[in-house]
C-alpha cells in the first residue's frame, strides 16, 4: 500500500552520481525487501506467554514503530526475527515467501539488520576492523581492510554520515558509534533494519541528526523498524505504529490515525495522566550545597571537576547529560558512595564532605541508586530486610543488637501498602519483583524517612509509563514536602517535567545552570554535546 | 506446581548425592569382591548400631559442627575460610598452655578460661586474614592455607620444645606431645562413653548462631556484606569491618573446635608431625558438613553427625569386610565430591530459572498472580 507511493529510487553509480531508477535495488546496491511479514509468531518462557500469535508486517520504505512496555514481548519479537530466539509457532515472510531464520547469520542472509540498544562495537578496534569482525577476507588468510574502507565510505557517502573508517571507536561519540552500527548492517546487505530504541543515548540534535537519516533511509527504500517508549519520537518519525501489551498485539494503526493519549492507553491498557507541568513551589534556603567537588572516575578517564551545585528546598534540579558523563560519579559522591578528590559537600550548614553512607543516612540525605539491582537492594534479601536496609540499627527495627521482627514487619506492611509494592509477601525474596516494584520499594524505603534532600539517579530507567508517572509523582510530593531533590536523567523529557532548574553536566564538568524560563530543548541539547551556545555565536 | 517441585528436588538433592555416591561406592566394593549390603550394613552399625557407636558418632561430629558453625558464619559474608584446620590448631595452643599453667582454680572456671583462650587464639587465626582481606585484598583462600601451615609448624615447635610433656622431655623417645591435663581439667562427659559436654556446648551454639544470623543486626549485616558488598554499603554498613568479623568469628569457632577436643577427647595435643595429628581434618570437614547443611546452623547439626557417622562407621566395615582404609577415604571423597556437585547443580538451576525470568521482564510478578489464583 504505502510501497505503491513510494518514489523512485536512487542508485548510486560507479561515479558517485546517484541514479534515479525504478528498481528494486537500494543505493547501498542491494535488493530491496518489498515487505516482511510475521504471521502469529508465538513464543512461550517457563509460566509465561511472551508472545501471543503476534502478527506484524513492515514494507519497503515506511518505519514502522513497534511500541510496548517492558516485558510486552517487543524484545522478544525482534530477537526472534533476527534469530536469536526461535518461535514456538509461526511463520515469517520475506517478498511473500516463507523464511526459516535459524541465527542472526541468517537473519543477515535474508537482508535483516539490527542496531542494538547497546553497540555491538569493540573499543579498541578501528571503524573498518569492527565492520570486517567475523565476515570473510575477500582475500582469504589476508585481510582485505583496504577494501573494506573503500566501500565504508562508498557507503557513508550515500547518507553523508561523515565517518572515517580508520577511527578508533573509543574515539568516536556515542552517535558516531551509532552511525558505525548502521553503516556495518548495510555493508552485510541489509534492506530492513531494526533500530532497539536507538534514540535513548542520543543528545535531542543527535535525535534529529538520526531521524534525518532514517528519512532518508525510507524514502530510498529501506524498510525500518523502530522501536521505542518515547510516545513523541514515535509520533515524529514512523509511518505505522503497533502496540504489544502483555506479549499481544494490541493495535496496528497509520501514525497520523493516532494520538499520544492513545498509544499511552492502549500500551498501559488504561488511561494515563501525563505530569507535565507542575505548581510552583515554595522554594527556601539551600538545603544541599556542592563547591568546587571533584573526584576520579573507574575508567581512568574524566571524572568530576570543579562542580559547584546548590539545591533549595522545595527545588527539584535536573541534571541532564548524555550516559557516561560522570552522573554516576555526581551521584556517589554526595551519597559517600565515593571519595571526593577535591572540594566541599553541605547538607544544610553541615560540611558532609567525606561522610560514610551510614552517617549520610543519620542526617537524612536519601540516594536512589542508578543501579537498583547491585547498589538499592540485596537479590536475596526479603522485602521485608531490604526495607530496613539503611535503618536496621536502628529503633523500633532493632534494640540491643537483636532485631524486631514484629516491628519491622508492621513497619513492611505499612510501606508496601502505602507505596503501592506488589509483592505476595513480604518474605519474598527482592529479586523475584519486577523492575517497577523494586523501585516502589527502594522509593519507600527512601522517602518514608521524610528526608531533608534525596539523590534520584535514573529514577524511572527501564521502568513502564504507570511506575515512572508513580515515582515522578513521590518525587514531585517530596519537592512539596521541602526536601531538595537532585533528579539525575537522560531522559530530557523527564528532565523537563519535573525539574525548576536544569543544570547540564558534560564530562565531569556542569556546563550551565538554566532556569525553566532559559532551558529549551536546543539549548540544553547544545550543552548536552558540550557546546556553550553563546561561544557558539561569537567564534 | 512446576516451582514448588523442583524446589522440593533442590531440599533433598544433598541427600540423593549421598545415595549416588554411595551407589558408586558400592560398584567399587563389588569390584573389590565385596558385598556392599554386608558392607554398608557394618557401615551403619559401626555408626549408629549401639550406644556406644552413637557415641563415637557424635564425638567425631562435635569439632565438624563447631567448625562448621564457624563456616556458616563466614561463608554468608561471603569469605571462604579454608582455615578451620590452622585455627583450631592455635585454638588448642592456646586453651592447652591455659589448661596446664593456670592453677589453683575451681575445675569449671579454668575450663571456661580454657575454652576462652581456645576462642581467642581461634579468633586471632582467623583475624589476620580477615585483616588482610579487607584492607589489602589479600585472597583469604591462599591467607587461610597458609595460616594452617604457619600454625602446623607452630604447633610442631612448641610440641617439641616449649611446651613438650616433661616426662617426654627427659625419655629419649621424645614424642612430640604436652603433658596430660588433670583430671577435674576435662570437660565432663555426658553418659559413660566417650561422650563429652562439647557436644552440648556445641548445639546450644548452633541454635545461638542461628539467632545471631537472623535474629541481630550483627548477622544482618554479615549476610548483607556477602550478599551484596555495594548495597551493604549504600545501607550505611562498613563493609570491611563486617568481612574481618566473618572471619574472625569463623576463626573463633574453630578454634572453640580444637579446645573441646583437647579437653573433651585427647587431654592433651598429640601430633604425628601432620596437621591432622589431632584436628581429624574437621577443619577441612567441617566445610563440608556446612555445605551440606546449606550454610543454615541447624541444619548443620544433622550434616556433622552424618559425616561423623559416615567416619566411625567406616571403621567398623573396613574391620567387617576387610576392604583397604583406602576404600574409605574414596568413599569420604565421594559424598563430598557428589554434594559440592549437586550444590552447584542447585545453583546453576536457580540460576536458570532466575535467567527466563530475566529474559521476559516481569514474568515474577504474573507468577506470584498465577500462584495466588491457584490458591
Amino acid at each position: 500500500m504505502i510501497s505503491e507511493v513510494l518514489p523512485d529510487f536512487r542508485y548510486l553509480d560507479s561515479n558517485k552520481e546517484y541514479v534515479m531508477v525504478k528498481s528494486n535495488t537500494l543505493p547501498s546496491g542491494q535488493t530491496r525487501i518489498d515487505n516482511m511479514e510475521i504471521c502469529g509468531i508465538t513464543k512461550r518462557f517457563p509460566g509465561v506467554l511472551a508472545n501471543d500469535h503476534i502478527d506484524f508486517d513492515v514494507k519497503s520504505g515506511e518505519v514502522h514503530a513497534l511500541l510496548g512496555e517492558n516485558g510486552a514481548g517487543k524484545s522478544t519479537l525482534m530477537k526472534i526475527l533476527y534469530g536469536i530466539y526461535h518461535p514456538d509457532e509461526g511463520e515469517i515472510f520475506i517478498n511473500q515467501k516463507p523464511v526459516t531464520i535459524n541465527s542472526p547469520m541468517d537473519a543477515i542472509k535474508s537482508g535483516i539488520g539490527m542496531i542494538h540498544q547497546h553497540f555491538m562495537l569493540v573499543q579498541t578496534l578501528t571503524v573498518a576492523e569492527n565492520v570486517a569482525l567475523g565476515l570473510l577476507s575477500s582475500r582469504g588468510l589476508l585481510t582485505d581492510l583496504d577494501r573494506v574502507s573503500k566501500r565504508i565510505i562508498e557507503l557513508a557517502d550515500i547518507y553523508n554520515l561523515k565517518i572515517d573508517p580508520d577511527a578508533y571507536i573509543w574515539q568516536l561519540s556515542v552517535g558516531q558509534q551509532q552511525r558505525v552500527e548502521i553503516i556495518k548492517a548495510l555493508y552485510r546487505g541489509a534492506a530492513l533494519l531494526i533500530l532497539d530504541e536507538p534514540t535513548a543515548v542520543l543528545t535531542p540534535q543527535e535525535v534529529e541528526e538520526l531521524f534525518a537519516i532514517m528519512r532518508q533511509m525510507v524514502k530510498d527504500g529501506y524498510a525500518l523498524i523502530f522501536i521505542s517508549h518515547k510516545l513523541h519520537e514515535v509520533i515524529e518519525i514512523s509511518n505505522r505504529v503497533t502496540v504489544l501489551r502483555n506479549g499481544k498485539r494490541i493495535s496496528t494503526h497509520l501514525t497520523s490515525e493516532t494520538t499520544k493519549e492513545d498509544l499511552a492507553r492502549w500500551m498501559v491498557g488504561h488511561d494515563i495522566e501525563f505530569i507535565t507541568s507542575h505548581e510552583k513551589s515554595n522554594v527556601g534556603e539551600v538545603l544541599l550545597k556542592l563547591e568546587n567537588v571533584s573526584c576520579n572516575s573507574d575508567n581512568g578517564r574524566h571524572g568530576l571537576s570543579d562542580v559547584s551545585l546548590e539545591i533549595h528546598s522545595g527545588e527539584i534540579l535536573g541534571i541532564a547529560g548524555v550516559s557516561g558523563n560522570c552522573q554516576l560519579e555526581l551521584a556517589e559522591t554526595i551519597t559517600g558512595m565515593r571519595k571526593t578528590t577535591g572540594g566541599h559537600i553541605y547538607l544544610g550548614p553541615d560540611e558532609i564532605t567525606g561522610l560514610a553512607p551510614g552517617e549520610l543516612t543519620e542526617r537524612m540525605l536519601s540516594y536512589i541508586p542508578e543501579e537498583r539491582m547491585r547498589d538499592g537492594v540485596i537479590r536475596n534479601f526479603s522485602v521485608a530486610e531490604n526495607m530496613i536496609l539503611r535503618e536496621h540499627h536502628k529503633s523500633p527495627y532493632s534494640r540491643s543488637g537483636f532485631l524486631r521482627l514484629k516491628d519491622i514487619s508492621a513497619h513492611t506492611d505499612e510501606l508496601i501498602e502505602q507505596f503501592q509494592v506488589k509483592t505476595p509477601s513480604q518474605a519474598t525474596l527482592a529479586k523475584n519483583l519486577s523492575g517497577g516494584n523494586i523501585q516502589k520499594l527502594v522509593l519507600a524505603r527512601e522517602i518514608s524517612r521524610n528526608p531533608r534532600a534525596i539523590i534520584a539517579a535514573q529514577p524511572t530507567r527501564g521502568l513502564d509509563i504507570g511506575a515512572s508517572e508513580y515515582v515522578r509523582a513521590q518525587l514531585l510530593e517530596q519537592r512539596k514536602a521541602g526536601a531538595a531533590i537532585m533528579l539525575i536523567s537522560e531522559d530530557l523529557d523527564e528532565i523537563f517535567a519535573l525539574s525548576d532548574r536544569i543544570a547540564v553536566i558534560y564530562e565531569g564538568k556542569i556546563m550551565d545552570v538554566l532556569t525553566c524560563e532559559e532551558a529549551t530543548r536546543e539549548r540544553v541539547g547544545l550543552l548536552m554535546a558540550g557546546v556553550h551556545p553563546k561561544k557558539k555565536a561569537s567564534a | 506446581m512446576k516451582s514448588r517441585l523442583s524446589s522440593l528436588l533442590d531440599a533433598f538433592l544433598p541427600v540423593l548425592a549421598t545415595l549416588a555416591a554411595l551407589l558408586v561406592g558400592a560398584i567399587m566394593l563389588l569390584l573389590l569382591k565385596a558385598n556392599p549390603l554386608v558392607a554398608y550394613k557394618a557401615l551403619w552399625d559401626g555408626a549408629f548400631g549401639s550406644t556406644n557407636a552413637v557415641a563415637e558418632t557424635l564425638v567425631k561430629a562435635t569439632p565438624f559442627l563447631l567448625v562448621g558453625l564457624g563456616i556458616c558464619i563466614s561463608f554468608r559474608a561471603n569469605v571462604m575460610n579454608v582455615g578451620g584446620e590452622g585455627q583450631m590448631i592455635i585454638g588448642a595452643i592456646f586453651a592447652t598452655w591455659v589448661g596446664l599453667n593456670v592453677k589453683g582454680m575451681p575445675g569449671w572456671v579454668l575450663i571456661t578460661l580454657a575454652m576462652l583462650a581456645g576462642v581467642l587464639g581461634g579468633g586471632i587465626w582467623g583475624g589476620i586474614p580477615g585483616i588482610l582481606k579487607a584492607y589489602f585484598n589479600v585472597n583469604e583462600i591462599l591467607s587461610t592455607i597458609m595460616m594452617n601451615a604457619i600454625a602446623v609448624q607452630l604447633m610442631n615447635y612448641l610440641l617439641r620444645g616449649p611446651m613438650i610433656d616433661p616426662a617426654q622431655a627427659k625419655a629419649a623417645s621424645q614424642i612430640p606431645q604436652t603433658a596430660r591435663l588433670e583430671e577435674i581439667y576435662r570437660l565432663p562427659r555426658l553418659v559413660p562413653t566417650r561422650l563429652h559436654f562439647g557436644a552440648l556446648i556445641a548445639v546450644i551454639l548452633a541454635i545461638l548462631v542461628y539467632v545471631l544470623l537472623w535474629r541481630t543486626t550483627l548477622g544482618f549485616r554479615i549476610r548483607a556484606v556477602g550478599e551484596n558488598p555495594d548495597a551493604a554499603k549504600y545501607g550505611g554498613i562498613k563493609v570491611q569491618r563486617y568481612v574481618v568479623i566473618a572471619l574472625l568469628l569463623g576463626g573463633a569457632f574453630a578454634g572453640l573446635a580444637g579446645a573441646t577436643q583437647v579437653f573433651g577427647v585427647n587431654y592433651r595435643i598429640i601430633t604425628d608431625g601432620s596437621s591432622t595429628g589431632f584436628t581429624g581434618n574437621a577443619g577441612f570437614n567441617g566445610i563440608v558438613a556446612a555445605l551440606f547443611g546449606q550454610l543454615h546452623p541447624l541444619l548443620t547439626i544433622p550434616a556433622s553427625i552424618f559425616f561423623g557417622g559416615l567416619l566411625v562407621g567406616a571403621n567398623t566395615m573396613q574391620r567387617m569386610v576387610q576392604v583397604p582404609s583406602a576404600l574409605i577415604t574414596a568413599l569420604n571423597g565421594l559424598v563430598v565430591i557428589f554434594v559440592v556437585s549437586s550444590e552447584i547443580w542447585r545453583k546453576k538451576r536457580q540460576r536458570r530459572r532466575e535467567v527466563v525470568a530475566l529474559q521476559i521482564n516481569e514474568p515474577p510478578e504474573t507468577q506470584a498472580k498465577s500462584k495466588e489464583t491457584g490458591a
